[in-house]
């Protein structure tokens, strides 16, 4: 099944990677190999196999609402590239403009 | 009111339920004013392998909203990922439901300026998360993740509002609601409460629903959503009326200049690939039992009590409005009547008493208001700073009786209280004169 540029220029917007030519190519090759391999999948018979989209067969497991101790701040900020008095700090994004 | 164009409205609302932990982890949700990234852990952080797990206090707070919305209960409700790139989410995607909500199919009624109702369906009322906050601070954004994951409830109507008046009054209904159900402080300033309304006309008699709708977003306040759909009413038709399209876009109020403006325009369509959340198990959910448990714990509901009110103390209109505000205010009042039966005190004098002397419910009992409508009414002086001050002139105009007094002669002060009462036309109470006095003698 091979992966149309189109479609991965689709993809690589919505994880917000910019990618040359060459590299739109190469993908749209590595892509497609893997959809193949995943193909394999439509293969199996399940015939006789409900639908499901969650493989533990659990329902309705739920927490109490009781608080448990949060990562001090030095923790949670630790593998940030760029931390500001506590905040992570990344390029400028703006949602409406 | 325009007679050729017909305006069509729906919202969303968005509430922050005040559960005590997050949504998928057990991350204090009280993070308002909290220094930054304090609250959080692996769950809410989006660090890969951590596993989510369900707040069961948040799944009952959204049920109440569903249930008290006259929605029904999905029996089968799951999670899902919808995904999308923007650093508001560590994870990629946010937690919510599309398929599956765990309430469909209610409605509410609503009323316009002049009192005319009409019934507003909901869609659904689901479950899901809030994002972190960002902060844009001149080229860079600030992030701060102690708010993702708290959990979110949103609500969505069908297009069913025709003014802003009926968004108004359906967005404060709401407000209401999530008060007197204690499941959210619903303040729209904090953003615990958020509005977005989809706003569109189209000529009188289609039937259709119009090809675009501008969605009006982060306005902060009911009277600011109201102005703002109101100039985009007058804006759309305006566009309509010279011959151009009006397109998908989203726009803000500007309250200083008093219009809407553009945000994002020709939005592209949005590619979420909704898919079933595999690290949550579904809800399965049996309705009958649990709609029953649940509906006994419903308190009763600002709809509910302003009927009873009408029925059982013959208030009027905006007599009703102001007693039922609040389920606390409520409570007082209903108390204060109980206790003014005693006096043959009326329940509409105790409301009105209330509403004209703007009494604070939190300063005074309702034993206590009811002493003061008494005394009130048989023009007895109650405010006892101005009792003490006629106590205070007498004593001074009558040095003789007080030495007297002080002397051992209790008759003595029968000739004061004497003066006291003649001073007040009898309109004070001996008793607390007498206490009074003695206060001030024995000082």
């Amino acid at each position: 099944m091979k992966l149309s540029k189109d479609k991965v220029r689709h993809v690589a917007k919505l994880a917000n990677l910019p990618l040359t030519s060459e590299e739109e190519e190469k993908y749209s090759e590595q892509l497609s190999k893997i959809l193949d391999y995943t193909d394999q999948l439509s293969k199996a018979d399940t015939e006789k196999v409900e639908p499901t989209y969650n493989v533990s067969g659990l329902t309705n497991i739920m927490a109490k609402d009781e608080v448990s101790e949060s990562l001090p701040q030095e923790d949670a900020t630790k593998n940030g590239t760029n931390i500001k008095d506590g905040f992570f700090v990344t390029k400028g994004v703006f949602n409406y403009e | 009111m325009n007679k050729v164009y017909e305006t069509v409205i729906g919202i969303e609302v968005h509430v922050e339920l005040n559960t005590k932990t997050k949504m998928f982890c057990r991350c204090s949700a009280d993070y308002f004013g909290k220094k930054p990234n304090t609250h959080t852990c692996p769950v809410c952080l989006g660090i890969p392998g951590a596993l989510p797990y369900i707040n069961e206090e948040a799944i009952k707070k959204c049920m109440r909203i569903g249930l008290a919305l006259n929605c029904s209960v999905n029996e089968q409700s799951y999670f899902e990922r919808k995904n999308y790139f923007y650093p508001d989410l560590a994870k990629g995607y946010q937690i919510s439901q599309l398929v599956k909500p765990l309430n469909i199919n209610g409605q509410l009624e609503v009323e316009d300026e002049s009192g005319v109702t009409s019934m507003i369906r909901i869609n659904r009322v689901h479950q899901e998360e809030d994002t972190g906050k960002l902060t844009h601070v001149g080229s860079e954004t600030l992030i701060d993740f102690n708010r993702s994951g708290v959990p979110l409830v949103e609500i969505v109507t069908e297009p069913d509002f025709h003014s802003s008046a009926q968004v108004k009054d359906y967005a404060k209904k709401l407000q209401q609601i999530f008060r007197y159900l204690g499941v959210s402080n619903a303040d729209m300033e904090r953003g615990d409460m958020r509005l977005e309304a989809n706003v569109s006309v189209r000529p009188v008699g289609q039937k259709e629903l119009p090809p675009y709708r501008v969605e009006l977003k982060n306005i902060n306040s009911f009277r600011f959503m109201q102005a703002a759909i109101e100039y985009e009413i007058k804006r759309q038709i305006w566009v309509l009326e010279r011959g151009e399209t009006l397109t998908q876009e989203t726009r803000g109020w500007n309250e200083t200049k008093k219009e809407t403006y553009l945000q994002r325009s020709k939005e592209e369509a949005h590619d979420y690939r909704y898919f079933p959340e595999p690290d949550l198990p579904e809800l399965k959910i049996d309705t009958l039992q649990l709609r029953e448990l649940l509906r006994k714990q419903l308190p009763e509901l600002p709809a509910q009590k302003v009927k009873r009110f009408f029925d059982e103390y013959g208030l009027n209109k905006a007599q009703i409005a102001m007693m039922a505000d609040s389920k606390e205010m409520a409570e007082f009042f209903e108390e204060a009547v109980k206790v003014g039966s005693k006096y043959k005190v009326e329940s509409i004098k105790v409301a009105n008493f209330i509403i004209n002397k703007k009494v604070n419910i939190e300063d005074i009992n309702p034993e206590q208001l009811i002493k003061d409508i008494v005394n009130q009414n048989t023009g007895m002086i109650s405010d006892e700073k101005e009792l003490e001050k006629v106590v205070k002139e007498v004593i001074d105009e009558n040095s003789k009786a007080v030495e007297d007094f002080k002397a051992g002669k209790e008759v003595a002060l029968q000739v004061i209280i004497g003066s006291v009462m003649k001073k007040t036309k009898g309109k004070a109470e001996i008793k607390k004169v007498k206490e009074i006095l003695e206060g001030v003698l024995k000082s």
